[in-house]
């Protein structure tokens, strides 16, 4: 899931620069102690004096920590979620002070499956612990602990990344002031959890993933650009697909038989496919795909409702009317629990035909909502 | 004349508490649960189901949820609220009944205001022209309305009797010219524009615990 790139009009956070954050000892929530781990991090703007501007943003299955901005001046693309981080944007870099990690498990700098095992001198592949969603909040805390930070303005995700979200409110609620958890779930429905399966398999049945060993051969890229695929699929929707591609042909040819990409549709997932295997690590798909089906906050503490009773922060909620992967009464079902607990929640369903993704593209409803919501968590905390 | 933009807003924010919990439901833009939170310095909720409506909530900074006004009611404790507020949208709901008596159980009062539909002039509408009624209370066309429940003042009053809601207070308005209301004390449900209520939702409880007892 990435942005469209973003050379609009718009003042962009200019050039930036990944930071890596190494702590000894890590326990993921398997029992597992794994250590040194690194996170991978950027930071937009400028943390105030208070200490009360710091927002951090939790990417979804396939982020990374470069999240606005560009490396470099010749790079094409921006971060993923540059659209809504910079100077102006809801996440107004002139005004808070932004971090972007790159989740434990990752391959985007992180440690995950790709790196190297210090007892073996080799990289984990699967011998790396299971991930889970919690384990990525833990992360995030040692990074936050490193930048000095003790309470986060706000705490902001799409998808996987409204996961993190809600979870930072639930296992921290000392440390988080607001939320703002964007088509996300308390628990991947079985359709979700399906899905993944399917992409899981590509991988795992291409000859290539060799149970996980393949770093310094061939990797699984057939596998890995399907799993993508399927991904790209669930993140659209009907609507938007015919509108985006309809029936439009690439080459039509009955001449031979030909199972070459006929249709435009067919030919773009093929491109975001072969796109991703250049940038994204098989192992770690498979470990985080997985936490995403194993968050299930109703089991972890019986029921919603009382997962959030200890909950202090406020929540901006946000889902989107044609997401079939996350859909809206899933979004609903959190709202829900959190004013029956009397907590303090905005909940709004925005009407779209982008589906999933509508979070990735540029969209004003979105970018409003969040900005509004902000700048009145900023003033309420400013004034205590 | 004009329907004034907000019917009876000063009488809801004279009937309020300093410092209470109050849910709006139907809110619109929030206009009136931010009135509530300057003058009254309450802690405003609200529910709405229009997009604009709620965004617009989302820049006052009030909690609002998107949703009809029925969802999620159940979700709330009983008297979780000290205030619920259901203004000028009783004839709009599709439950109204189940509304009201969620409204009763998760408050300590239940504030309702409506369109009498007893209104002389809606009366004669119908007696005279034959039509339905359409008129600065009912704007609408028989076939564009919203309103899917219509009632009369004397229609909500048999309704709480008979449900048992005990009515704290009735001030029965219409609208001058210039938007200011004006209580109807004669004969209200022929000369009144608007029905008011306040519903007493702690007394209905204590009424059900002495019920099961």
């Amino acid at each position: 899931m990435e942005s469209a790139p973003s050379i609009s009009g718009e003042k962009s956070f200019g050039l930036v620069k990944t930071n890596y954050f190494t702590f000894e000892r890590f326990a993921f929530r398997s029992g597992r102690i794994l250590g040194p781990v690194t996170l991978a991090y950027e930071t937009y703007g400028t943390l105030n004096n208070k200490k009360n501007n710091a927002i951090l943003i939790a990417h979804a299955l396939s982020g990374s920590a470069h999240a606005a901005g560009f490396h470099t001046e010749h790079d094409q693309y921006p971060g993923w979620w540059d659209l809504y981080i910079g100077p102006g944007k809801p996440f107004d870099t002139e005004r808070y002070f932004i971090i972007s990690s790159n989740v434990i498990g990752g391959c985007s700098g992180s440690t995950g499956p790709s790196s190297i095992n210090p007892e073996t001198g080799k990289p984990f592949g699967l011998d790396f612990p299971m991930v889970t969603i919690q384990d990525m909040v833990n992360a995030q805390l040692q990074l936050l602990q490193h930048l000095g930070i003790e309470k986060l303005l706000s705490i902001a995700g799409g998808s996987m990344g409204g996961m993190q979200a809600v979870k930072w409110a639930i296992a921290y609620p000392g440390m988080v002031n607001s939320v703002i958890a964007i088509a996300t779930s308390a628990s991947l429905s079985a359709q979700g959890i399906a899905l993944n399966e399917v992409g899981r398999q590509a991988i795992m049945n291409d000859p290539n993933w060799n149970n996980g060993n393949y770093y310094g051969s061939k990797g699984p890229d057939a596998g890995l650009s399907l799993a993508r695929m399927i991904g790209h699929i669930t993140y659209l929707s009907e609507t938007h697909m015919h509108e985006k591609f309809g029936r439009r042909f690439q080459e039509e040819d009955l001449s031979t038989s030909s199972f070459k990409n006929a249709f435009m549709v067919e030919s773009y997932l093929h491109y975001q496919g072969d796109k991703f295997v250049d940038r994204f690590d098989a192992n770690s798909y498979l470990y985080i795909s997985k936490a995403i089906d194993y968050f299930d906050l109703k089991k972890d503490y019986g029921n919603l409702h009382d997962a959030f009773a200890d909950v202090s922060a406020n929540f901006l909620v946000i889902s989107f009317t044609s997401d079939w992967l996350y859909p809206s009464a899933q979004s609903k079902e959190i709202v829900q629990a959190l004013r029956a607990n009397g907590k303090n929640v905005m909940y709004t369903d925005i009407e779209t035909d982008m589906g999933h993704d509508t979070f990735l593209i540029d969209y004003e409803p979105l970018k409003k909502n969040i900005s509004n919501f902000l700048k009145r968590e900023f003033e309420r905390i400013s004034k205590e | 004349m004009n329907l004034p933009a907000y019917p009876g807003y000063d009488l809801i924010i004279a009937e309020i508490a300093p410092g209470s919990k109050v849910l709006d439901l139907g809110c619109g833009d929030g206009a009136l649960l931010e009135k509530l939170r300057e003058e009254k310095q309450v802690t405003p909720y609200g529910v709405e189901i229009s997009e604009d409506g709620v965004w617009k909530c989302v820049e006052k900074g009030l909690y609002c949820y998107q949703g009809d006004i029925d969802e999620g009611l159940s979700d709330y404790k009983e008297n979780s609220f000290d205030y619920v507020i259901l203004n000028q949208t009783l004839q709009i709901t599709k439950r109204p009944a189940y509304v009201l008596r969620e409204m009763m159980r998760i408050s300590r009062n239940a504030i309702v205001s409506f369109p009498n539909f007893g209104y002389f002039v809606t009366r004669l509408q119908l007696l005279v022209k034959g039509r339905m009624p359409k008129n600065i209370l009912l704007p609408y066309e028989w076939h564009e309305t919203p309103n899917i429940h219509h009632l009369t003042i004397r229609d909500f009053q048999n309704f709480c009797m008979v449900n048992g809601y005990p009515v704290k207070k009735e001030y029965h308005f219409s609208v001058s010219p210039r938007g200011a209301p004006r209580r109807i004390s004669m004969l209200p449900n022929l000369f009144a524009q608007y029905g008011f209520f306040m519903l007493d939702g702690e007394r209905l409880v204590d009424l059900n615990r002495s019920v099961n007892l």
